[in-house]
């Protein structure tokens, strides 16, 4: 089943001068996001996109941006109290508090 | 170099209680391995090597998936945080991989330089950079574990659904009770106010106890529970808004069942709508497509709405009992 959420894919970008056309992208994509045509990549469901930032942090040419971040409300809670922006705070020195 | 252990592609019963124990969030923040090279089977210097976290729960999935494999198996330092997140955060890294190569000396135990890797580590390791830095090719496998034998005998290619990560009901009631055991607060909350609410002690109290329990804990478990096993049915894509309805349905539901009155289920119903809103946007977390965007807009936007519709609710709730109104 698709499941989507608000404001999904909203800062995915992608520039078709740049692409090599290598797949890289569409490998890693956990949501089926992108896709090969005419041996170039392209943005096929971004409403799909999680921002998770996979393809850009392994795309070679930097065709590809996006705004990579944590999807998680106590994250964004605890960015919020601490000032510092939206922070997990599982794996950390103190007891994990949330997803992971 | 250090020693390469060997591990067995059977879980324990140890190894069971222990992935049964973080799914309760029990030792779930030190519940790891020792980051290094193990080995699977019995690998030689062609076998594959894989590469993972060092959450327990995560080694266990990887190597109970093995079986008939003989492989190599390298263990990152996440902290003992899962893959995906580790990746988020970086410690599932390009630094850390690298750093690891060298430790590990693996370029000595594999006469190839091929790494696999699980796909959801692209979001902190970039390939392009291993091979440039270190002359290492990352490979990524398959999202799940289960599926590598399969990738393994296909060449190292995946198909479609290798790819995509799916969130169906079984996933989403397996991380839920962390949900449940993180909303301790809430359920302390609601014994309290519970017991409470149903003064004075005599004739009743007893039942009247019982039926406020009922209604407000069954508040926390629409929100920690209903709302992650209904999240695809219900409507909405703000997990708030999905909270609320479930919560709010759980109101009528719990007023009808108690015959309260007309304040008393005015306030039920924005209790359960307030509290699980609150739970159910706190599952986004939990979840594997949310994006951070969205996670914002909803909290810049709920916050207010939830603490104003749960003090209402507070207030009704004690006029109906105090004034009996």
């Amino acid at each position: 089943m698709r499941m989507t959420y608000i404001r999904n894919g909203g800062t995915l970008a992608l520039d078709p001068v740049k692409c090599n056309g290598c797949g890289r992208c569409v490998e890693v994509c956990p949501h089926a996001v992108l896709e090969m045509a005419d041996r170039k990549a392209r943005i096929s469901d971004r409403g799909a996109c999680m921002e998770c930032g996979a393809c850009a942090n392994n795309c070679e040419t930097g065709a590809i941006k996006v705004t990579a971040g944590v999807g998680c409300a106590a994250a964004v809670i605890q960015g919020v109290i601490k000032g510092t922006g939206p922070q997990c705070g599982c794996g950390g020195s103190s007891e994990p508090s949330c997803c992971c | 170099m250090q020693p390469v252990k060997v591990v067995s592609t059977r879980l324990s019963l140890g190894d069971i209680l222990g992935g049964w124990g973080v799914r309760w969030n029990i030792r779930r923040g030190r519940y790891r391995v020792e980051p290094g090279l193990y080995a699977v089977g019995a690998p030689t210097a062609d076998s594959p090597v894989l590469v993972t976290a060092n959450y327990k729960l995560t080694f266990d999935k990887l190597r109970s998936g093995l079986t008939g494999v003989d492989a190599w198996i390298l263990v990152l330092d996440t902290r003992g945080v899962n893959v995906w997140c580790a990746a988020g955060k970086g410690t599932f890294g390009t630094r850390e991989l690298e750093r690891r190569l060298l430790a590990t000396r693996l370029d000595q135990v594999v006469s190839h330089r091929r790494l696999v890797l699980p796909q959801l580590g692209a979001t902190g390791v970039s390939a392009p950079q291993i091979f440039k830095d270190t002359g290492w090719r990352v490979v990524f496998g398959p999202v799940r574990a289960r599926d590598i034998p399969a990738f393994l005998g296909a060449g190292m290619r995946k198909d479609a659904s290798m790819r995509r990560v799916r969130f169906n009901l079984l996933d989403r009631m397996t991380v839920a009770p962390v949900e449940l055991v993180q909303a301790w607060p809430f359920l302390l909350g609601a014994a309290a106010a519970s017991l409470l609410l149903a003064l004075p002690f005599g004739t009743g109290y007893g039942t009247r106890l019982l039926r406020f329990s009922v209604s407000l804990i069954g508040a926390v478990l629409a929100g920690t529970l209903a709302a992650p096993a209904l999240l695809p049915v219900v409507p909405f894509r703000a997990f708030s808004l999905k909270g609320a309805v479930i919560g709010a349905a759980w109101g009528v539901v719990a007023s009808v069942a108690f015959r309260a009155s007309v304040a008393g289920s005015l306030a039920f119903v924005l209790v359960g709508a307030s509290v699980a809103a609150f739970l159910g946007m706190s599952f986004t977390g939990a979840t594997t497509f949310t994006c951070q965007a969205g996670a914002e807009l909803e909290v810049r936007r709920g916050t207010l709405p939830m603490i104003v519709s749960l003090a209402l609710g507070v207030v009704l709730l004690s006029a109906w009992r105090v004034l009996g109104i």
